[in-house]
């Protein structure tokens, strides 16, 4: 199967994913639509890994796994601050820095 | 490890087989993706993303990235989304998104936007990647034994220090959610005693019981946590039921205490002219039964008084 195939599986996911960030207003599914987009960008470096040969595209989107495992921790534990102190989970709440 | 290297065998990068794993698992998580977007409730979500994420290791272990693929499979199945559920249950699983734009227009502007992004993504990787020919990952895999391997020692030369790094992270964000999701105590914890102090205050100075609250009633007809005890005057005592239950009707409490004092007499009135607590009675209506059966203490009962003479009860003292 031809990379370029892989690659535009993974830039609709992207897509689909920008949509859903940029759409939706509830935090946790914006905060899914980020994973779903980082994980088309991972699709892409391995699928880019598999093109040119060898190992580094791989242990990139392995990097970038790790990485979005912290950022989802931190992410929840924001996410969850938020809802103790407004009791909502809607990213058009926290506008108090407005005015 | 020589499991890892078979499939590496298996999985033939440009087989047929593999075109087919493509097609499936690539719709089923475009399928998860739009799920992700489209469904209302949060909890559906989280399960499409799910979808997702399983076709996505499936598609790596097709691409020759197995070690990725149960990577994939573990850390986004396993711990993220059981974390986003988690969470989600945390601040309520019916926290529904609301179906009002707050920008005019946000919504088609957004996906024109993206999808004019997606048109530019592909026509630039159609032009860039025309002409290239794919190497394939299998001899990169085989060059130590298997992925696993050479992903090893990719990790601990070439990027032993984004591998430190990585870790620093992985420890300051385990931090940092400690942090943020802890709650500070402002006042001391309240123990037995600062509760007892508190009560007897609030009877010192409001007259507030310090006792415990009465039990719902247990009624003939209902003994639900929602029925309230009735009080000697026949009214219903609302501090028996629970709070947010209090204020609703009971259709089991007669309204008025006349209507219950009626009954009082009626019920005192059939206890009397049915004499069935005396033992005679008692052995005729059971017919078979012997008397000594039903009440072994019997005998003492020598004048038919109908009166028995009671055990002692137990002192004080004897009880455990």
């Amino acid at each position: 199967m031809d990379p370029v195939a892989y690659v535009i599986l993974a830039t609709i996911l992207f897509c689909i994913g920008a949509v859903g960030v940029l759409v939706r207003r509830n935090a946790i599914v914006v905060f899914m639509s980020v994973e779903m987009m980082l994980n088309a960008c991972n699709l892409t470096f391995v699928a880019f890994a598999q093109m040119h040969g060898n190992l580094d595209g791989q242990m990139i989107a392995f990097f970038v796994m790790i990485v979005a495992a912290a950022e989802v921790v931190v992410g929840l534990a924001i996410i969850m601050t938020i809802f103790r102190t407004r009791r909502s989970a809607s990213i058009d709440e926290p506008s108090l820095l407005r005015n | 490890m020589n499991e890892l290297a078979q499939m590496n065998a298996v999985v033939e990068v440009g087989s047929a087989g593999e075109e087919w794993a493509f097609w499936i698992c690539g719709t089923l998580a475009v399928i998860g993706a739009l799920g992700l977007v489209l469904s209302r409730k949060t909890v559906h979500s989280a399960l499409f993303v799910a979808l997702t994420m399983i076709n996505l290791a499936v598609l790596y272990i097709t691409l020759g990235a197995p070690f990725l693929g149960f990577v994939q499979i573990i850390v986004y199945t396993g711990a993220v989304m059981m974390l986003f559920l988690f969470v989600l249950m945390l601040i309520g699983v019916d926290s529904s998104d609301s179906l009002i734009e707050t920008l005019k227009g946000q919504r088609l502007a957004a996906i024109l936007m993206v999808l004019a992004l997606g048109v530019i993504a592909v026509a630039v990787i159609a032009i860039a990647l025309d002409g290239t020919t794919t190497i394939g990952i299998n001899e990169a895999n085989a060059e130590h034994g298997g992925n696993v391997e050479g992903l090893a020692s990719l990790m601990f030369t070439k990027y032993l220090l984004a591998m430190e790094i990585v870790a620093a992270v992985l420890i300051t964000a385990a931090m940092g959610a400690l942090v943020l999701a802890h709650r500070e105590r402002w006042s001391p914890k309240r123990g037995q005693r600062e509760l007892a102090e508190e009560r007897a205050d609030d009877f010192n100075r409001a007259g507030i019981h310090p006792g415990s609250l009465p039990s719902p009633g247990v009624l003939a007809t209902s003994n639900a946590v929602g029925t309230p005890a009735i009080l000697p005057d026949g009214s219903a005592s609302e501090l028996s039921i629970p709070v947010p239950l209090r204020g609703k009707k009971h259709p089991d409490i007669p309204a008025e205490p006349e209507q219950i004092a009626a009954d009082f007499e009626e019920v005192a009135e059939l206890s009397e002219s049915e004499t069935v607590r005396e033992p005679e009675k008692l052995a005729d209506v059971t017919g078979h039964l012997e008397l000594d059966e039903v009440y072994p203490d019997s005998h003492n009962d020598e004048a038919g008084t109908g009166e028995f003479e009671l055990p002692p009860a137990p002192d004080d003292e004897g009880r455990s």
